[in-house]
């Protein structure tokens, strides 16, 4: 936390913007004169196209750029734009975020598994998720504020409490969250205390203050968990945007098989009945809510199929496969449950920075901004309902 | 040069204070976002009427804006995109100077590159000589700036309160308060609002809030030599807006557009907009531009059953397996 805050260097090493804007600028163009990307279309342009749009009589020169990767499924849209330049600002987020979007899922479930472990007297289970919660919210925290470009300012987070702001609710969660995890981690350390004296008492005490922590963090953790693909989709990212009836499943399903992953990796077999179970829901939201995400959002499923997101997308999903196979086949055996314990959290990893990804890629493209609402808009011409 | 200092009397300054006479007896600003913000009897909103149709290109907008208000230089570079070396409205030029060179014919099909045959230089000038006429090559230019959404995704995302609404319904960041979240980036709909590099912090056109609430007009205003950049009561501009669109249209520039003056559209309208003479997406405008917040309820109610169906989750995980 207080590292972030001392190292301003290392925020400006890992901002979005290492140069001048200008450098962007001439990036942005030598991409654009060199053909696009090694795969994409030259330039499709709107010139001499669609015939009866609107009364200009001549079209932009600006053209779009192509798809990039492999054969986009949806045909290429013509569209205009000034210089093929992105209408939006890409996220000027860094790796932090999706990295927070891992661990702060991780913490939610591992969180879960620890209450249902201390309900159900599965003391290993209980401690590997409580220690497991702790640890995620920590790094999640540093995350957070090492991503701002002010981290000294985090605390402004606190001054409000705004419905409208997906952040600003997740401030609050966290801020329950974290203590309540913090605290039921301590419990775990009531053993280690003298039987007598101050310490003795808090040695009596810990156990119930553990036990009503942990059902805080764990209440809280669904929440946790799913305000993040709010937070995601309450942008004008187009992919993102989108995709938000779909998101909170994915980042659900993300976060119950993390932390079924932990607990595999941590706990012995006779223990982990409720992390493979978990492991298998969590695995089926995740899987279910990132196929819709890529083939149900027309045009702008497109950039969750191609290029990194689309490769990070397919990783994750080969990653959950095999991690919830191993999980079920090597039931018995504690190395295979570890093993498949990592590839559910490698999966996870790689779930969230694909669509992460995607929806930065969304943004960088004008062709996502530009015809999706030049179609809505053209539909509403004609209907007749159009302004003008 | 053009006068920033108080005082400096300009038609857009005259007309920016004079109200408009045929105003009900309800106040000024009743019904504006600063209203609805929770200010008692705001004055009315202001806003900026860009009418692209007189712009000239000379930038004067945004070389007042950067020495008024101190906004650091971007790069010195030389883009390629015609005269425009500025790129983009970013947290570094709070207005920007689109310029866009068409051919009124569809082209064609520059298949190889960008580059364009313009005609050759001839011995007369254009038009004059039968042989060689005058070629329908246009050139548009186009001052962008913050639009000061009716309603701002930016303001309503942001954590901190950092933005806030002004008296006068425009959008503000408050730089000390700022602490560089970036989440107002990714929610302009306009891809406005940026973050500066090496700062931090998100910046962008505050409608010169220190020089209106002194009753001043906007520096880029105040320094447009064409009006093409009007500030006045947004009531006002979108008169005017309307008189010059029927004016053009009716001396046959069909191509002739509003953008951002309905309060029906998905922003609820601009305190900024335009007219136009191509389709928004021409400049690098966004065609229907829709607030993300808008669908916010929906977007917490999808998490909300995700939330459930993971309490679900677990739940059956620890039941379902007890014997």
């Amino acid at each position: 936390m207080s590292s972030a805050a001392q190292d301003p260097a290392g925020r400006e090493r890992a901002g979005a913007d290492p140069g001048r804007v200008g450098d962007r600028f001439r990036r942005y163009q030598a991409g654009m004169s060199a053909g696009g990307d090694p795969a994409g279309d030259p330039l499709p342009g709107r010139s001499g196209a669609a015939p009866g749009r609107g009364p200009a009589g001549g079209r932009g020169r600006g053209g779009g750029r192509g798809g990039r990767g492999e054969q986009p499924a949806v045909p290429p849209a013509e569209f205009t734009s000034y210089h093929g330049r992105p209408v939006l600002k890409a996220p000027v987020w860094t790796r932090d975020i999706p990295a927070y979007l891992f661990t702060g899922g991780l913490s939610s479930g591992a969180a879960l598994l620890a209450a249902g472990g201390d309900l159900t007297g599965r003391t290993a289970l209980r401690r590997a998720g409580r220690l497991t919660a702790l640890g995620a919210i920590g790094a999640s925290t540093y995350f957070l504020i090492a991503d701002l470009g002010r981290p000294a300012r985090f605390h402004h987070m606190l001054r409000v409490a705004k419905p409208t702001s997906p952040m600003s609710v997740g401030t609050w969660i966290l801020s329950v969250f974290g203590p309540a995890a913090g605290i039921a981690a301590i419990a775990e350390a009531a053993p280690l205390l003298p039987r007598r004296g101050p310490l003795g008492l808090v040695r009596r005490l810990l156990p119930g203050a553990g036990r009503a922590a942990g059902l805080v963090s764990a209440t809280t953790a669904p929440a946790l968990a799913t305000y993040t693909a709010v937070l995601l989709a309450d942008t004008a990212v187009p992919s993102w945007h989108e995709a938000y009836p779909y998101l909170p499943f994915v980042f659900a399903g993300s976060a119950l098989a993390s932390g079924a992953g932990s607990a595999l990796i941590a706990v012995a077999p006779q223990q982990a009945g409720p992390a493979r179970r978990l492991a298998v829901a969590g695995a089926a939201l995740e899987l279910a809510g990132a196929h819709r995400i890529e083939r149900r959002l027309g045009l702008l499923s497109e950039p969750y199929r191609t290029a990194r997101a689309g490769r990070l997308l397919n990783a994750g999903r080969a990653l959950t496969a095999a991690g919830v196979a191993g999980a079920l086949l090597g039931r018995r055996n504690r190395a295979v449950s570890a093993l498949s314990g990592a590839a559910l959290l490698a999966a996870s990893v790689a779930t969230r920075f694909g669509l992460y990804e995607g929806g930065v890629a969304s943004a960088r493209d004008p062709r996502y901004t530009v015809v999706p609402q030049r179609r809505r808009r053209d539909a509403r011409t004609a209907a007749g309902t159009a302004p003008q | 040069m053009t006068d920033l200092r108080p005082g400096a009397d300009t038609p857009s300054a005259r007309t920016a204070h004079a109200g408009s006479p045929d105003r009900g007896p309800a106040p000024a600003g009743a019904d504006s976002p600063a209203a609805r913000a929770g200010y008692a009897d705001p004055p009315p909103r202001m806003g900026f009427f860009t009418d692209t149709s007189v712009c000239i290109g000379c930038k004067a907008c945004e070389v007042a804006c950067k020495e008024w208000n101190g906004v650091p230089d971007t790069g010195f570079d030389l883009l390629g995109l015609s005269y425009d070396n500025t790129g983009a409205l970013t947290a570094n030029s709070w207005r920007h100077v689109a310029f866009i060179e068409q051919p009124a014919a569809p082209a064609p099909a520059p298949a190889a590159g960008r580059t364009q045959f313009l005609g050759m230089p001839g011995a007369t000038p254009p038009g004059r000589d039968s042989t060689a006429p005058r070629t329908d090559f246009r050139w548009l230019m186009m001052s962008d700036v913050c639009k000061h959404c009716t309603e701002a995704a930016c303001l309503d995302v942001c954590p901190t309160g950092a933005l806030f609404r002004t008296e006068f319904s425009t959008v503000v960041v408050q730089e000390d308060i700022c602490n560089g979240c970036g989440y107002c980036v990714s929610a302009c709909p306009y891809g406005v609002i940026d973050k500066r590099a090496g700062d931090g912090r998100a910046w962008k056109c505050t409608l010169c809030y220190d020089r209106i609430g002194a009753g001043m007009t906007p520096a880029c205003a105040q320094a447009c030599p064409t009006e093409s950049i009007q500030y006045g009561e947004l009531d006002e501009l979108r008169r005017r807006a309307d008189e010059r669109l029927a004016h053009l249209r009716d001396a046959g520039v069909s191509s002739a557009q509003l953008y951002g003056h309905d309060p029906g559209d998905g922003v609820g309208g601009d305190g900024a907009f335009f007219l136009l003479l191509d389709e928004p997406e021409v400049y690098g405008l966004p065609p229907d531009p829709v607030v993300t917040t808008r669908d916010l309820p929906k977007m917490w109610r999808r998490a909300g059953l995700a939330a459930l169906a993971m309490a679900a989750a677990t739940v059956a995980a620890f039941v379902g397996g007890r014997p």
